[in-house]
């Protein structure tokens, strides 16, 4: 009985906000809503990471706020209030990053913030977020220990985290070469780097217990010359050579490694190749396992949200959008969700029962207020929202870390154009640890689906 | 034995790359006595206007092996521009005062020119290849090399073998040496050491253009490939002994050599093994190998 | 003989900063914490350069303090402030104590490029470490003050506190260290190292001596941060973070030991605002800052008040 007449009352306050949405926020002057917005706009990750989640999220905040989005997000704003974005650059390291954190809230009084690809960033900026106070997205970090490790109230994360990247590469390849014996790696010399090599070597020998390794290289982030690596790895004669480099540093050793022979016997994996895949063209061998952490991308699935995407992004660049830009999509839209399901929610608590006197202005200061944090809070914890990359559950680090599904598939040069086939797509319990568990753990432990 | 084969080829290949990226730091150095942070710019600066000049001339259907004139014209560019800015319009104002006060006059211009770089090019990394695959590849046992890592190991002996001829068989090099042993006796004997002073950091500038541009081609040109090359070239000039032409040689033989063999047998230390080298030899001999000796003046 | 004025500047500054505290808006009282933090590694590096010697590898210092601190609480669950950075200072100190004894035969540009080395390999051996978390580092947390635990609210004003009084105390122990005997004969080893010699001073000795004084500052100073900003990684030991310290040391000038905590402000405030106002652009603005400096104000920017009261 409580329970009905709560979803009645949401319900009718739902319809109440949809009908307010169109007349006080163009009447009254609702404060619109800040968001910060923290990104690589300068350095090695600024072009393939940093700028076009940029682009995208400056897209679709224009969308959002002239109520241009598909549904379930064609209203405006943030329940009616206009968003703005205050961007900085997230270059600089994350003792530089706290404190710019804290001047983003303090000095720009911003009321939310979504940033971070950096990994280290993440960590460092998750315990300030909390004492400030001030609900943090995450939209591209991907190092599991944000929420293995850390257990955080004001903190989120809209995209799942790194671990998934290197299982389902696994699993691909468990069907696509099952008689592979050797395995060898090249992986920039920092913590991604490395998180990625030993999730994936890990993997494979989970699934290959006879499987050995013949040379793991780890050049220096940003090297450029990679011309001993590139012998090491011809002389040990791997069946499968993964790699996780990114941005230029995968185009110079591609564009080194190519014309060597190097992926003539070689099944190449690149757990982050998606960026600048298009820019490769002839560089990369056919049949190139390409990961794009996620279902983003090639992988995006052709519903109306994906397809309002790659038009918003391609009339601003010219191109399609590539994973960053989906994962600041899915932060934005993982935001608006939540704060409009607590505005929702809110408006429902504050309608008088029984005395109609006074209904409308009640309803009205419900609205202009908007929700506090910790409603938005409240909100978006376990919640499932509709992304361009299918749908987004927080179902991990108690209701704070997002989990999807993923895709991998291999590359075919079609008249020019690195195209993917063979796409398999990886259901989110397959590829991704239970609540509790750590990363590394459930995968020596076998990768046992979780319920 | 075919390892130890691939070792030396690949620690060659890689050796000449830095000697190319190195010489310009110590020549500069070693007349002006500075030692220039806004060298790894100047590279970048070399890297982006190579691959833009160079991508223009292919992308017009232009017969691609102008392809590496373009690179050529860029170096030149750059050295051109840069030169008379950065040296006649702000080091000139500090010549004289502290070597350290001059190495931050330089990281200056280097944090400067990073910005500036980004606004002229934008932060998408710049991905010229052509030049690097028209020349085909040779074959070392069951290794193959493309022959265009031959052609930087061509032109890093022939930077250091003409740089030598010019400082010591001819007469602008003589006075180059007389400026570097003692500047106010070479400007009474007539010498014009402000002539001497631009000549030389150009120079230097086209020389780290060059790198640049030469590198272009094999990699893709990002932000930030600037401070990766001011360490390494850093490492090492030091090493050699800072201002020798023949120890940034045997400099950049030593590290490319440890860095190659670090790759092939422990990949673990590739990542510090250059400095490694770099403590140990000046612990061994603390100005480096070829280090002048200087009188101390009480 | 002048009158000492600096004195006479450090304990106003000191109730001023600590009453300031609470009244200062966050952002500011963060800034000027972590201004401190870099003005202690830089007040270090004003007595190295007293004697003549420029690091290029303070970061090596400066990371292992922060790194000494962050293990204690990490795999010690010791998170006690004043145990952390002493913690931080005396094991900075004990390594330059060792390396001293290599790096006091060194000069100029050599003493400069060894110290990058060393401080190279450090930040190699912490990116190989995944144990320490590589490249990303790991969170810091502050728990205790000598023994007595912490509300989550006071840990900002208690890490603000002990930061202010520290280097309150540093400052005017470096100042009276300078102004005795042997602080004053780093200067003389500036201008003649021979002529010291022959008087029969140890240069070397000498120099060791204050080589392990701004490393231990240096330790103080990056364990100071490690607790201040709740989180480390090796870029602290990168040579990118040693050349900002060398960048306002400079900017500050070696006119006083209240030069490195100005120059360190007005950086913070310069970069800080420059992110916020031209994030693109922000290096330029740093680099153009310094540069006027460079030219208008050759003794940094204590000069500006050198010039007015005429005291060294």
């Amino acid at each position: 009985m409580v329970k009905r007449s709560l979803k009645v009352t949401i319900a009718s306050a739902a319809v109440a906000l949809s009908s307010l949405a169109g007349t006080s926020a163009q009447a009254a002057d609702v404060k619109p809503i800040r968001i910060g917005f923290v990104t690589f706009l300068s350095g090695p990750a600024a072009g393939p990471f940093g700028v076009p989640a940029r682009i995208a999220a400056e897209a679709v905040v224009e969308a959002i706020n002239t109520g241009k989005a598909p549904a379930p997000y064609n209203s405006k704003g943030f329940g009616g209030a206009p968003i703005e974005l205050a961007i900085i650059d997230e270059a600089g390291g994350a003792t530089k990053q706290v404190s710019e954190f804290r001047n983003l809230i303090e000095r720009q009084k911003v009321d939310f913030v979504i940033g971070y690809i950096g990994s280290g960033d993440c960590l460092a900026i998750a315990p300030v977020a909390e004492e400030l106070r001030k609900l943090t997205v995450f939209f591209d970090c991907g190092t599991p220990r944000v929420f293995e490790e850390g257990s955080y109230k004001y903190v989120f994360r809209t995209r799942s985290h790194a671990t998934m990247d290197a299982v389902a590469a696994a699993k691909y390849l468990q069907e696509r070469t099952p008689g592979a014996k050797t395995l060898a790696g090249i992986n920039q010399n920092y913590a991604y780097g490395q998180d990625s090599w030993n999730d994936f070597s890990a993997a494979m020998k989970t699934l290959h217990p006879e499987m050995t390794t013949t040379t793991s290289q780890m050049p220096k982030f940003g090297a450029g010359q990679y011309g001993a690596e590139i012998s090491t790895l011809l002389q040990t004669n791997s069946d499968i050579i993964h790699s996780s480099l990114w941005g230029g540093d995968l185009e110079a050793f591609m564009l080194q490694a190519n014309p060597r022979g190097l992926f003539k016997k070689g099944q190449l994996v690149l757990v982050a190749g998606e960026p600048y895949l298009h820019r490769l063209g002839s560089n990369i061998p056919d049949g190139t396992l390409i990961g794009a952490r996620g279902p983003n991308g090639a992988y995006a699935p052709d519903v109306p949200i994906n397809r309002w995407l790659k038009d918003l992004y391609k009339t601003r660049t010219g191109l399609l959008p590539n994973y960053p830009a989906y994962s600041a999509t899915m932060a934005l839209l993982g935001l608006k969700a939540a704060y409009e399901k607590a505005k929702v929610a809110k408006l429902g608590s504050t309608i008088p029962m029984g005395d109609n006197k006074g209904v409308k202005e009640e309803m009205e200061k419900a609205y202009a207020q908007g929700p506090s944090t910790e409603d938005v809070i409240a909100a978006f914890e376990h919640l499932t929202f509709d992304s361009p990359a299918g749908k987004v559950r927080m179902a991990l680090g108690k209701g704070h870390q997002a989990v999807t599904g993923t895709a991998y598939g291999v590359t075919k040069l079609v008249n020019g154009v690195v195209t993917l086939t063979d796409i398999k797509y990886y259901a989110a319990d397959q590829v991704q640890p239970p609540e509790g568990a750590s990363s590394m753990d459930w995968i020596k432990a076998g990768m046992k689906p979780q319920k | 034995m075919n390892q130890l084969l691939a070792v030396i080829i690949d620690g060659i290949l890689y050796s000449s790359w830095l000697f190319v990226i190195g010489v310009g730091l110590t020549l500069i150095y070693g007349v002006m006595r500075i030692l220039n942070v806004a060298h790894g710019s100047l590279y970048a600066l070399g890297a982006y206007a190579g691959s833009s000049l160079a991508g223009y001339w292919i992308s017009h259907g232009y017969p691609p092996l102008g392809s590496y004139a373009a690179l050529l014209v860029a170096a030149i560019l750059v050295g051109l521009v840069a030169s008379p800015i950065i040296e006649r319009g702000l080091l000139r104002l500090v010549y004289g005062k502290d070597e350290v006060v001059l190495v931050l006059v330089t990281y200056s211009v280097f944090l400067i020119l990073e910005d500036l770089i980004k606004l002229m090019w934008g932060v998408d990394p710049i991905f010229v290849p052509e030049p690097y695959g028209l020349l085909g590849s040779f074959s070392v046992g069951d290794l193959s090399y493309p022959i265009y890592s031959l052609a930087l190991v061509l032109v890093s002996v022939l930077a250091g073998i003409g740089l030598t001829y010019i400082l010591n068989y001819t007469r602008q090099g003589k006075i180059l040496v007389a400026v570097i042993h003692d500047r106010e006796t070479a400007a009474t004997l007539g010498v014009n050491v402000r002539l001497v002073y631009f000549l030389t950091f150009t120079a230097g500038a086209m020389l780290a253009a060059l790198g640049g541009s030469l590198t272009a081609p094999t990699i893709s040109v990002q932000p930030g490939i600037g401070v990766e090359v001011i360490v390494l070239a850093f490492a090492v000039v030091v090493i050699g002994g800072l201002g020798s032409l023949g120890g940034a040689a045997l400099g950049a033989l030593i590290v490319g050599m440890v860095r190659s063999a670090a790759v092939h047998y422990v990949p673990q230390v590739e990542l510090f093994s250059i400095y490694v080298v770099m403590a140990l030899v000046l612990i061994i001999r603390p100005k480096g190998l070829f280090a002048v000796p200087e009188a101390r003046r009480i | 003989m002048k009158r000492d004025t600096t004195l006479l500047i450090y304990l106003p500054l000191l109730v001023l900063l600590l009453a300031a505290g609470p009244l200062l808006p966050k952002w500011a009282g963060f800034l000027v914490n972590v201004s401190l933090c870099f003005g202690t590694v830089v007040l270090g590096m004003l007595i190295l350069m007293r004697t003549g010697l420029v690091s290029f590898g303070q970061g090596l210092y400066y990371c292992l303090g922060a790194y000494a601190a962050g293990t204690l609480d990490h795999f010690f669950k010791l998170s006690d402030v004043p145990l952390m950075i002493l913690c931080g200072t005396l094991l900075s100190g004990l390594v330059a104590f060792g390396l001293g004894f290599l790096l006091a035969r060194y000069r100029d540009i050599f003493f400069a490029m060894l110290s990058m080395a060393f401080s190279m390999i450090l930040n190699g051996l912490l990116v190989k470490t995944s144990e320490l978390g590589s490249t990303d580092g790991f969170n810091v947390s502050v728990h205790s003050f000598a023994g007595i635990a912490l509300a989550e609210q006071s840990v900002r004003y208690v890490t603000y506190s002990t930061t202010v009084t520290l280097t309150v105390l540093v400052g005017v122990g470096v100042h009276l260290y300078l102004r005795s005997h042997l602080g004053r004969m780093a200067e003389a080893v500036r201008d003649n190292e021979l002529r010291l010699e022959y008087m029969g001073t140890s240069v070397k000795r000498l120099i060791h001596i204050n080589y392990v004084l701004a490393a231990a500052l240096a330790g103080m100073g990056g364990a100071m941060m490690a607790v201040t900003v709740g989180h480390i990684d090796p870029e602290m030991a990168y040579w990118t973070t040693s050349g900002e310290f060398v960048f306002i040391a400079i900017l500050s000038g070696t006119g006083s030991t209240l030069a490195p905590f100005l120059g360190s402000t007005v950086f913070e405030t310069v970069r800080s605002f420059a992110y916020e106002y031209s994030p693109n652009t922000w290096q330029m603005t740093l680099g153009i800052t310094m540069l006027l400096v460079i030219l208008f104000l050759p003794g940094g920017l204590w000069s500006m008040f050198n010039r007015q009261s005429g005291t060294a």
